[in-house]
């Protein structure tokens, strides 16, 4: 899995860090994502389509190669 | 309930969708039907008061997902096509095409559309905003208009009358509050967004009641108040509020009230749910009805409805929350802003207009606000605001 963000659409609402924090976190100044892990391990991935799913932005795209 | 044969989801937006992509997540492989009456492919909302009325996204921008991400979800979406009744014991939508979809469970996530004015429909330069054409027409207005009037104090009202001032146009943003958005931000903040517009040059008028429109041949002249007086205006956005859209449920037997009336499961009735704008449904931490309209509980309901339709038999309860972006200010509201709340600035400071702030009534945290501190706000939220606290939200 390889995950990329558009900072452009972040809106800062976090919800990803809700869902995965090994993955996501927020700048400090303006809200917006900070990918931790753009390849995170397998047993990380449920949580990460579920961060992607609800980001109310669409700002988090996967891809699913192995 | 066993895994259903099929799943219809009416009203392919950003609840819509969010319901297809949870029941997938979550394993469902079962027949996936998506019913929209748009033309167009889900899209955000959201950035149609910002980026797309503002002309720096194209509409493709703000699609909510990719062609690819759409093939893999295997949904059959059928689009442009309405849905006009429900038989709830069969299950069976009809459409305006006259397809007629049955399945095991039926999802509504049709959404709300704008209210409006008496005499409103055929005149020329009173624009609604709810929809990307809505959006797209509204920019090409705006970009010959001189004056334009908002009629309406709440959320969208507030971001439209600060997008059209950074392109240029005269704005007056007229509302029965004391400053835009104090039903949801209460008195400091919504008195901090007050100053921020006056700052801008809009024109706020605070506690006046419009009551119609003023027209000279089949255009619009301005906004009549019910003090008789008229807001001269080219441009009128009317952002007065938004009902429910379930005239198609009419004769379904479901309980229409504001909304679809739903259990905490979110459930209408044996089979049927409802998701985002449209639902309304019994929160137990908030103790009552409740009906969100932010993008944030689309997705999280829309998870929440999912998994009940695979046999999870979960309450839903969230704390809502929802930002606005206006000129600078980027502004988060976890839980709820009451007016009597009171307000505990924890970091930053409000001069500086960079500050997070916890709400507080009978000493217990039941909002959290940000202004320009979006991460902040959500790390409080986590601290204070793991239990939604009861606190009136419903209208
Ligand atoms: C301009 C604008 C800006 C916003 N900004 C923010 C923001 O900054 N932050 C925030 O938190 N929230 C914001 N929101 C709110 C957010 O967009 C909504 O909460 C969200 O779109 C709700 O999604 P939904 O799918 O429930 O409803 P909708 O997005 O309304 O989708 C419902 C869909 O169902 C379709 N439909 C209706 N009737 C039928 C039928 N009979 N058959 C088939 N289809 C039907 C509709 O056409 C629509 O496509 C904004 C909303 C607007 C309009
Ligand atoms: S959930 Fe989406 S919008 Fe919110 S911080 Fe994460 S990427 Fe940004």
């Amino acid at each position: 899995m390889k995950i990329t963000v558009d900072e452009e659409k972040c809106c800062g609402a976090g919800s990803c860090v809700l869902a995965a924090p090994e993955v996501f976190d927020q700048r400090d100044e303006d809200g917006v994502v900070v990918l931790l892990d753009a390849e995170p391990a397998e047993g990380l991935h449920a949580a990460v389509r579920e961060a992607a799913d609800v980001c109310p932005a669409a700002a988090i795209a996967l891809s699913e190669q192995a | 309930m066993s895994t259903p044969a099929g799943v219809l989801v009416v009203g392919a937006s950003a609840a819509g969708l969010a319901t297809a992509e949870a029941l997938r997540r979550k394993g469902y492989r079962g027949a996936l039907t998506v019913l929209g009456d748009e033309p167009h492919v889900p899209y955000d909302r959201p950035p149609l008061s910002k980026q797309v009325l503002a002309g720096q996204w194209e509409p493709e921008r703000a699609h909510v997902r990719s062609g690819d991400a759409l093939e893999r979800l295997d949904a059959r979406l059928l689009l442009g096509d309405a849905a006009v009744s429900l038989d709830v014991a069969a299950r069976t939508v009809r459409s305006a095409s006259g397809r007629d979809l049955t399945a095991d469970a039926v999802v509504v996530a049709t959404g709300v559309r704008p209210r409006v004015l008496p005499g409103q429909a055929g005149l020329r330069g009173v624009h609604v905003l709810r929809s990307l054409d809505d959006a797209l027409a509204l920019r090409v207005r705006l970009l010959g208009a001189r004056r334009l009037v908002v009629a309406g104090d709440g959320v969208l009202g507030a971001e439209v009358a600060a997008t059209a001032r950074g392109l240029g146009v005269e704005v007056v943003l007229a509302g029965p509050q004391s400053a835009p958005m104090e039903a949801q931000l209460g008195p400091l903040a919504s008195g901090l967004l007050a100053e921020l517009h006056g700052e801008h040059g809009v024109d706020v008028r605070p506690g006046v009641a419009v009551e119609g429109l003023a027209s000279a041949d089949g255009r619009v002249t301005g906004v009549r108040l019910t003090t008789g007086d008229v807001l001269d205006a080219d441009v009128v956005v009317v952002a007065l509020g938004a009902v429910p859209n379930t005239d198609w449920l009419e004769n379904s037997g479901l309980m229409l009230e504001n909304g679809v009336v739903c259990d905490s499961r979110c459930s209408a009735a044996d089979g049927i749910y409802a998701v985002g704008d449209v639902a309304r449904w019994q929160h137990h931490g908030l103790g009552g009805l409740v009906r969100l309209e932010n993008r944030t509980n689309a997705t999280e309901q829309a998870a929440a409805v999912a998994a009940n339709i695979l046999g999870a038999d979960l309450p839903y309860a969230p704390v809502p929350h929802f930002w606005t972006d206006q000129f600078a200010a980027r502004v988060q509201v976890h839980g709820v802003l009451p007016a009597d709340a009171q307000v505990d600035v924890v970091e930053g400071d409000i001069a500086s207009r960079r500050f997070a702030a916890v709400y507080e009534r009978d000493g217990r945290a039941v909002g959290v606000l940000g202004w320009n501190m979006p991460k902040q706000a959500r790390l409080l939220r986590q601290r204070h605001l793991v239990e939604p606290r009861a606190a009136a939200v419903d209208s």
